[in-house]
């Protein structure tokens, strides 16, 4: 193994740890908002953002590094490319957790489990959290056959967004007492939304390092 | 599409019974720069060598196979006519010694017998010179020998000699290998010039280089051409795992 194919082992490793502690953020503000468990959602806010925040800055100078001392080309060049993107998108993963737990925090009581139910709230936590997960794997094993998966997922994600309006509205009709609790749940929705993205995201890129093909604005296959 | 500039097609080299240039198929469209890279001993200078027929000038090289020259076959030519067509520039500096800067630009003339009026000649040097990024920094000394100058000024004198004889390639065999980075890259700097008139075939052994000068890239291993292509193309999505091995570094 050459000096360089050594640094982008180390580099993958990074990023697989990097990705780890985020899907440990998500995780936690999960756990915090079913449990209404205040420490839980601080521990997301205070220790895990600035420790992937450190993870961030550390794999763009590594990249930078590496672009610098190696010139990279050919599947090497994809790889740095594309690890600066997923970067860039799990460091916002990271941000839409910290956003959950900051919810909660400020929440004054818990959750009212109908409004969980009727809006499939935890069911599309469930499948952002698959979806994390199996871009990390498709990352690991770089299988471009479960990167395309993801694909398909994120639009049961944008499906339950979508219907998430009219049944935070019909709540909110029958539960006026409730409406604060309502909102929070529709903008944690769209967080969750936004995660499908990011994975997605992340999926193309990990297409476009295994087999050079670019899919961003492009239908999906 | 527009005829290329040089076409070779089937074409083979052999030192005795080494068979060192196999089976090449290329196109080289007209004011392009090719780099030409591959490991030691694959076979890049040998069909260099075989474009103006240098090759044959060795005991026992033999070749055989279409080299076309603007669609005319260049085996076909006088020798000396296609060497004036296809212009050669070396890995190391090589100025005529004993000549000054001025009589190294038209030795090819004077080589060739060809009889120039001092205008003619006056012209043919300043327009070399300036072609080759020189002029400017030799102007004042036109008449002192050529050897005076520095690594990186002697290569583009050698260049200017190339090209005075307006030739239609120019075939550049490592032509920074023996130069430091910043003569490296006045010369790197000048190809970008030099292909809006000629058409430049650079065999390089620096894969960076071939990167940055050149439009089209091929890559030779054991006497085959395995890819030629974009030089973007080489560099960000090359098709053949030998090429994706040899400029990844990973080659064994």
């Amino acid at each position: 193994m050459t000096q360089f194919e050594v640094e982008i082992e180390e580099l993958k490793k990074e990023m697989i740890n990097m990705w780890v502690l985020v899907e440990s953020q998500m995780e936690k503000a999960r756990q915090a908002m079913i449990d209404f468990d205040k420490d839980l959602a601080r521990e997301v806010v205070l220790k895990e953002k600035k420790r992937v925040n450190a993870y961030e800055l550390k794999i763009d100078r590594d990249c930078e590094n590496m672009f610098a001392l190696y010139q990279p080309v050919a599947v090497d060049l994809r790889f740095l490319l594309a690890v600066l993107k997923i970067n860039n998108n799990l460091e916002r993963i990271g941000d839409i957790a910290d956003g959950i737990a900051r919810y909660i925090i400020e929440l004054p009581e818990p959750f009212n489990k109908d409004i969980l139910e009727q809006t499939q709230l935890l069911r599309m936590f469930d499948d952002a959290m698959t979806v994390l997960s199996e871009t990390k794997i498709a990352f690991e094993t770089e299988d471009t056959t479960l990167a395309r998966s993801i694909f398909k997922k994120d639009e049961m994600l944008d499906e339950i967004n979508l219907k998430a309006n009219n049944v935070v509205a019909e709540y909110i009709k029958g539960n006026p007492d409730n409406i604060m609790q309502a909102l929070v749940v529709l903008s944690i929705i769209r967080k969750l939304e936004r995660v499908g993205d990011q994975s997605t995201n992340i999926a193309e890129e990990i297409i476009f390092y295994v087999e050079a093909k670019v899919l961003k604005h492009h239908k999906k296959a | 599409m527009e005829r290329p500039v040089i076409k070779s097609v089937n074409f083979n080299a052999f030192f005795g019974t080494n068979h060192v240039v196999k089976n090449v198929n290329i196109e080289i469209p007209k004011h392009n720069a090719i780099a030409v890279m591959g490991p030691s001993g694959c076979g890049k200078t040998t069909y260099l060598r075989c474009i103006n027929r240098l090759h044959e000038l060795t005991d026992g090289a033999t070749s055989n196979g279409e080299m076309l020259l603007n669609g005319e076959e260049v085996y076909g030519m006088h020798p000396i006519f296609a060497r004036l067509k296809i212009g050669m520039v070396f890995q190391r500096p090589n100025p005529f010694p004993n000549l000054s800067i001025y009589d190294n630009v038209i030795a090819g003339y004077k080589l060739n017998g060809l009889k120039l009026s001092k205008a003619e000649k006056d012209n043919i040097v300043e327009q070399s010179l300036t072609k080759a990024a020189l002029w400017n920094e030799v102007k004042d000394s036109i008449h002192k020998k050529g050897t005076f100058l520095s690594g990186g000024q002697q290569q583009r004198l050698c260049i200017a000699r190339a090209i005075a004889m307006e030739p239609e390639v120019l075939l550049l065999d490592e032509p920074t290998s023996a130069l430091d980075p910043i003569s490296t890259s006045s010369i790197e700097e000048l190809f970008h010039d030099l292909k809006k008139n000629y058409t430049l075939i650079v065999v390089t052994h620096n894969m960076q280089q071939a990167a940055r000068v050149s439009d089209k890239t091929a890559f030779f291993y054991m006497g085959e051409l395995v890819e030629y292509d974009d030089t973007k193309t080489m560099f960000t999505n090359p098709k053949d795992t030998r090429t994706q091995n040899y400029i990844t570094g990973r080659f064994s």
